[in-house]
């Protein structure tokens, strides 16, 4: 076979696997909504973070602004601390409420935000004073057993 | 009956000992190759060369197979995940497995039986027919000009064929449950996007597929280098090529999905 028709094809085939690994990232991964850009960090104590895990989703409104980094345990407080990497497209006030919701009946859990009305904007590395746990179960039936024996 | 069991042990033994020899014998090999691999990027041609036979002929099995692959997750995927009501993330499900595991492990088993046999074949009967010896005669060394451009080509064509297996997997999925059966095309894609992650899962499968690539070409090169030069002995080369290299591909898999996805906290 003759050496041009040979590097046409070879090239052709390097070009259709570039383009296929593009595909992946745009049209079947998350690529496009990837913020490569500037991003900051808050941080929250959580009583209890129920299931949640690195990676999960913050949302606001149902719309992802952030992802979670890190959740440690933290020795001072004995509560979770868990990190943030917050896109800096999205400001929030400072009286900002961060609380673990869970998606749908079984879905993975997230945090949400819902902003406050103050005037200042939280900034790298300040801590969300007002969180609310992830809802367990165990404890949601315990009360309402409690309750009942209450009643009667 | 003692003598009896004290042979049974030795054979054992040897075939023990035979395993590990061979296992450095491939090992050495494998450095060998690499060490001389300067010529093949000096002289590039020879590679390309090389990537048309390995790469650009394997592509319609590749892409054939891909294609169904897809399809059929599709139609289980679907079967299943409608008896609970979310048939829309057979997206997710058919992407996820494509890209984490099937893509690279299939078309790594594809590429060997395709691709590693011709050049175990290849490479075995350049030596039967003293071909190698030839070159070595002329002062060319048979390691540099035959054994690392294919190796190399191997390498690059790995990953390459990959990606387009997964994207016509995908696809191929597409088709069946969006076209044929009519699951909502924005809820297959937006699911799809949500839950595959670039970095962990994209990435992720392209090193895997780099890793066998790797493990297919220096198999197959080395059972090829080291047949026995006779019609018999390549023909038991090129089985072998195939076997190692499933079974390689097989255990590394499970390795690195170990190391990659045994979750992240």
């Amino acid at each position: 076979m003759q050496r041009t028709i040979m590097d046409f094809w070879v090239g052709l085939f390097v070009l259709a696997g570039m383009v296929s690994l593009l595909i992946l990232g745009l049209k079947v991964g998350n690529l496009t909504s990837y913020n490569t850009g500037e991003s900051y960090t808050l941080f929250g104590n959580f009583e209890n973070i129920g299931g949640l895990k690195v990676r999960a989703p913050v949302k606001s409104a149902g719309v992802v602004v952030g992802r979670v980094t890190d959740i440690q345990f933290s020795l001072e407080t004995y509560d979770a601390v868990v990190t943030m990497d917050i896109n800096s497209f999205y400001r929030f006030p400072k009286d900002t409420f961060a609380s673990i919701l869970t998606s749908g009946l079984l879905g993975e859990q997230y945090i949400g935000l819902s902003p406050g009305g103050d005037e200042e904007m939280l900034e790298e590395g300040d801590k969300i004073m007002k969180t609310n746990s992830a809802m367990v179960l165990e404890e949601m039936i315990g009360r309402f057993l409690f309750d009942k024996a209450a009643e009667d | 009956m003692y003598k009896r069991i004290a042979a049974g042990i030795q054979a054992i033994g040897h075939r023990a000992i035979d395993g590990i020899w061979r296992l450095g014998c491939a090992a050495r090999f494998f450095i060998l190759v690499l060490l001389k691999s300067t010529t093949s990027f000096l002289r590039f041609g020879l590679v390309i060369r090389e990537i048309y036979f390995v790469g650009v002929l394997s592509l319609i099995i590749i892409l054939v197979s891909g294609l169904f692959v897809g399809m059929v997750l599709g139609l289980q995927g679907y079967e299943t995940l409608q008896k609970y009501g979310s048939e829309s993330a057979v997206g997710t499900l058919v992407a996820l497995s494509l890209v984490r595991e099937l893509g690279p492990v299939m078309s790594a088993l594809l590429f060997a039986s395709r691709a590693g046999s011709a050049i175990t074949a290849e490479i075995g009967l350049m030596k039967a027919t003293e071909q190698l010896s030839a070159m070595g005669m002329m002062a060319v060394d048979p390691v540099a000009r035959v054994v690392a451009p294919r190796f190399w080509a191997g390498v690059i064509s790995m990953p390459l064929l990959a990606a387009l297996f997964s994207v016509m997997g995908v696809f191929g999925g597409y088709l069946v449950t969006v076209v044929f059966i009519g699951v909502d095309e924005g809820a297959f894609w937006s699911s799809m996007q949500n839950a595959v992650d670039f970095r962990y899962d994209i990435v992720n499968g392209v090193i895997k597929s780099c890793f066998f690539g790797v493990a297919v070409a220096a198999i197959a090169v080395f059972e090829g280098f080291d047949a026995p030069p006779t019609a018999e002995g390549v023909s038991g080369a090129t089985t072998r090529t195939v076997v190692t290299s499933a079974l390689a591909i097989l255990g590394l898999d499970f390795v690195l999905t170990a190391f990659m996805f045994r979750g992240v906290d």
